[in-house]
């Protein structure tokens, strides 16, 4: 089309502002405690609500009654989410909320609700597969080639068990929203204040359920305390918190989710165990893979990992996956669904394959990348190298278990990741005014990427002017709509809409400047705050006299837009990666610790390195405290969780995580194929590689994640936990 | 595993111990109805009226509308609702409002003037110590209590004197840096002024 601008990215060595490790624009506002979530909202008729939970794995309500809590003074409203008949499948589910006049009386109310249940047989613990009986379900068998014979003819094969336990994701900010319900029927007035990962679709997810319509919902997000996949739909306390503001005369109602509901009900990544054999040459060439798997995402099912993952072309497969389902509270997506569990697996497999056969894992990693797919192949082989000198590898690395006398054993290992990342459906709309100043509208949110800081880089860029010069407006769906944040695709997204909306509103002053500056649109650019003639960059306008010629009554208002379909070379999806961590092991007492973990990180075009890099530190330091702690306690006899809290559910802290080393994989190659999203990549291989690293420095493999002392000391006594 | 049962955290503050005396005293009775109290928050008098059982940081979320502290564990394991009392670092979810009266209670919002940033704050956003951000109040207060008692740490004890807090997206690389950063520019700042 001869009208569409250019939109392709300025090259490398041209770029202003794109590139630059600016820091993130609201850090003023958090580090200051300014910054307001919604879980911060207070206003003098808010209400305060809480839920009465079922206390049993498995049972059915046989009567709810409230009525002790409704004649509570300061009870302004009650509402039954679980009446009578009502199967409850997971210990945690909601039974009844109340909304006061303060948190206290909230808290007392829901105790005074009484409840009867019958209590129904359950199963929560899915890590002994033959105890779990109709609860299985097996996928059926995968087949490939012609795994019997070429597990005869390997000449070495070695096997093992892995497993990775439903971990929770413990957003520091919980589930939850203020909502405010006035009006009724057609004039029905929702606002609402969330805490979401998706702004845009919150009102069309809720409206069903409450028959009110989606354009009667306003909703509002400025900072979201976490989120990590968990945080995608209003949930059954979105639509709650309006039913008791509706029912308390439009008072708005403030339902955020307990600590110990939350972490029950409203963040449960599947778990993965399995055996794993492997067959191939004395070169390391892998030949064969056979594996069965099982694991829970809660009462559905759910949670198959991708295996083998990445060395996906091995050319003789038999695989056999069975899901389980439990009393546990659903699954949800967390950062990389899977890919964690299955990069676990399959590397933990190669380590013990390469242990069997007496090499060096690095060598048998990167001989079985000719199974990788093909377009990232060279890109893992290049990081598989580059992590190995950052790491120390040749100097570091000794054969699985020759750690040398003493009690304190070190070790490497290796891990790799991949993920798809493109860039999600959005718009952005740029409007310039008279007085030249510039607003940017995007119906996103801001995870703590530094989603809003990108924003208004591509914008600054594109304009040619300094980012303090534009306004951005994010978190609201009275803004162009955007989509979810999840899956990596936030940063492809909205950098695209704001680049196309930013070229078109500058073709609309192009037009009226042209005439000033005696030339043609098409022969105009935008710099250094001014408006010039490509190539005579002395015959120019400033950025206030080019806006100055938009007529006082209007202003220049465009649209871009950013399809998946079609992403005209602007963001890109597919990234490798290779980890190694360095860990060293106390064989006394079982603990280990990260010494230094080395994260090679593919990546498109970077529009900031200083947030790309924290994004990839966070991913990892997450995934320390994954590798080495995480772990939800079921008690098989009552069904419930035992660590529902964030002092027996552990979690690393300042001093558990070791040095981070992040090498963003910055080459004019990668840079090329435009922006793909870091949020998912790094969080991949971390137990994978922490897992092969206490397998090399103590001399067997502890085949379950968290590395505690329990299941360390366990591995090393040849016992089974 | 760290600590025992809820009262782990509040132990850690010492404040347990401090209150052991006063509760002996039958005097001192009050509630269980509303009371009025008056607490010092960043050196003023603030009245305000809550039963006993309001812990301090819903009194300063709920009652006072001083949000940056957070709720996040509410039982005294994560920090987040860290403020300074009496000079010393406590969370605030495990202080009752009406025995923070006649203390002095520090909170973020009296740490620098509107539009003006402290030096810790600084150093959090100069070295990228924050993602999305819930953390960070109760580690900024964290940070100002453990640099008045170490006014010149080394790294290993900035991993040991900020242990009491957790962030769960994992800006503890940068939180980190902004220790030693603002370490400096305390001492710089002491230095010129």
């Amino acid at each position: 089309m001869a009208n569409t601008p250019d939109y392709s990215w300025p090259p490398m060595d041209q770029r202003k502002v794109i590139g630059q490790p600016y820091k993130r624009v609201d850090g003023p506002a958090k580090a200051s405690g300014r910054a307001k979530y919604s879980s911060d909202y207070l206003s003098r008729d808010l209400l305060f609500g809480a839920y009465q939970t079922c206390p049993h794995a498995h049972a059915r309500v046989l009567s709810v009654d409230t009525s002790e809590a409704e004649s509570t003074k300061g009870v302004m409203a009650v509402h039954v989410a679980a009446p009578a008949g009502t199967e409850i499948q997971w210990a945690g589910a909601e039974i009844a909320a109340v909304a006061a006049t303060s948190t206290e009386i909230a808290w007392d109310a829901v105790r005074k609700i009484k409840v009867q249940y019958e209590v129904l047989p359950h199963l929560v613990n899915e890590t002994d597969l033959s105890k779990a009986g109709a609860r299985a379900k097996a996928a059926g068998e995968r087949l490939t080639g012609d795994p019997d014979k070429a597990f005869q003819e390997a000449e070495v094969t070695s096997e093992g068990h892995y497993g990775i336990p439903v971990i929770n994701h413990v957003c520091l900010e919980t589930h939850g929203s203020v909502t405010q319900w006035k009006g009724q029927g057609d004039d029905s007035q929702l606002q609402c204040w969330v805490s979401t990962q998706d702004v845009t679709h919150y009102a069309g997810s809720l409206a069903p359920n409450l028959k009110v319509p989606a354009a009667n919902i306003h909703v509002r997000q400025d900072h979201v305390g976490g989120g990590f996949g968990s945080k995608f739909s209003p949930d059954a306390w979105g639509e709650v918190a309006a039913r008791l503001s509706q029912k308390a005369g439009g008072r708005p109602v403030k339902l955020f989710l307990d600590r110990a509901t939350d972490q029950k009900i409203a963040g449960n990544r599947p778990s993965a165990y399995g055996w794993i054999k492997i067959g191939g040459k004395r070169d390391g060439t892998i030949t064969a893979w056979e594996s069965r798997t099982w694991g829970t995402g809660g009462f559905t099912g759910g949670g198959s990992p991708p295996l083998p993952y990445i060395i996906t072309g091995i050319p003789n497969q038999r695989m056999n996956h069975t899901a389980v389902s439990t009393n546990i509270g659903p699954s949800r997506a967390w950062r990389a669904p899977n890919n964690q569990q299955a990069s676990y697996m399959t590397c933990g497999a190669v380590e013990d394959f390469a242990a069997k056969a007496g090499l060096d894992p690095l060598e048998v990693f990167k001989i079985n990348a000719r199974y990788t797919p093909e377009a990232r192949r060279d890109t893992y082989l290049f990081h598989f190298d580059k992590a190995a000198e950052l790491a120390g590898w040749k100097k570091l690395w000794h054969p699985r278990g020759e750690s040398g006398p003493g009690p304190m054993k070190r070790g490497l290992g290796i891990g790799f990741n991949a993920w798809a990342g493109l860039g999600h459906q959005s718009q952005c709309r740029v409007t310039l005014h008279a007085d030249g100043s510039v607003n940017v509208d995007i119906g996103t949110q801001d995870l703590g990427t530094g989603t809003r800081t990108i924003i208004l880089q591509v914008a600054a860029e594109t304009l040619g002017l300094p980012i303090g010069a534009i306004k951005l407006a994010i978190g609201s769906n009275d803004l162009p709509p955007d989509s979810a944040s999840g899956g990596s695709t936030t940063v492809g997204g909205v950098s695209s809409s704001t680049r196309k909306a930013s070229m078109n509103a500058l073709a609309k002053l192009y037009e009226l400047a042209a005439q000033t500056l005696g030339t043609t649109a098409d022969q105009l650019e935008a710099a250094e705050g001014r408006i010039r003639v490509k190539g005579t960059p002395a015959k120019s306008i400033t950025w206030q006299a080019a806006c100055r010629r938009i007529p006082a009554s209007g202003v220049i208002s465009e649209i871009g837009e950013t399809n998946p379909r079609n992403p005209m070379g602007l963001m890109a999806g597919g990234v490798a990666g290779v980890q190694m961590a360095d860990v060293s092991v106390d064989i006394e007492t079982g603990v280990v610790k990260v010494n230094r973990y080395v994260a090679v990180q593919d990546c498109g075009l970077i529009i900031n390195p200083r947030l790309a890099e924290s994004v990839c530190y966070g991913a990892i330091s997450q995934g320390i405290s994954t590798a080495l702690y995480e772990q939800r306690f079921m008690d098989g006899q009552t069904g419930r969780m035992l660590n529902p809290n964030m002092e027996f559910y552990k979690l690393a802290g300042i001093g558990d995580i070791g040095d981070i080393v992040v090498h963003l994989d910055i080459r004019p190659e990668n840079d090329k194929r435009g922006v793909v999203g870091l949020g998912e990549p790094p969080a991949v291989a971390i137990c994978a590689a922490i897992g092969n690293a206490v397998a090399n420095a103590i001399g067997v493999r502890v085949p379950n994640i968290p590395m505690t002392p329990e299941h360390v000391l366990a591995a090393l006594e040849g016992r089974t936990v | 595993m760290r600590g025992v049962g809820i009262g782990g955290g509040a132990l850690g503050t010492g404040l347990l111990e401090k209150n052991a005396g006063a509760g002996t005293t039958p005097a001192s009775v009050v509630g269980p109805g509303a009371v009025p109290i008056t607490l010092h928050i960043n050196g003023k008098p603030v009245t305000l009226t809550v039963e006993p059982r309001v812990t301090l940081s819903n009194a300063l979320r709920e009652h006072l509308g001083m949000t940056g502290s957070k709720r996040v564990c509410d039982r005294g394991t994560c920090g987040g609702c860290t403020v300074i009392m009496n000079g010393k670092t406590v969370y605030s979810c495990s202080v009752l409002a009406i025995d923070a009266q006649g203390k002095n209670i520090e909170t973020i919002e009296g740490l620098a003037a509107p539009g003006q940033l402290h030096p810790i704050s600084q150093a959090f956003w100069n070295n990228d110590g924050q993602q999305c951000g819930y953390c960070t109040s109760g580690f900024v207060m964290a940070m100002k209590g453990f640099l008045d008692e170490h006014p010149n740490p080394t790294v290993e004890e900035v991993k040991h004197g900020l242990g009491g807090n957790l962030c769960r997206c994992g800006a503890y690389m940068g939180i980190r840096k902004a220790a030693m950063e603002a370490a400096k520019a305390i001492q710089q700042g002491g230095k010129h002024g």
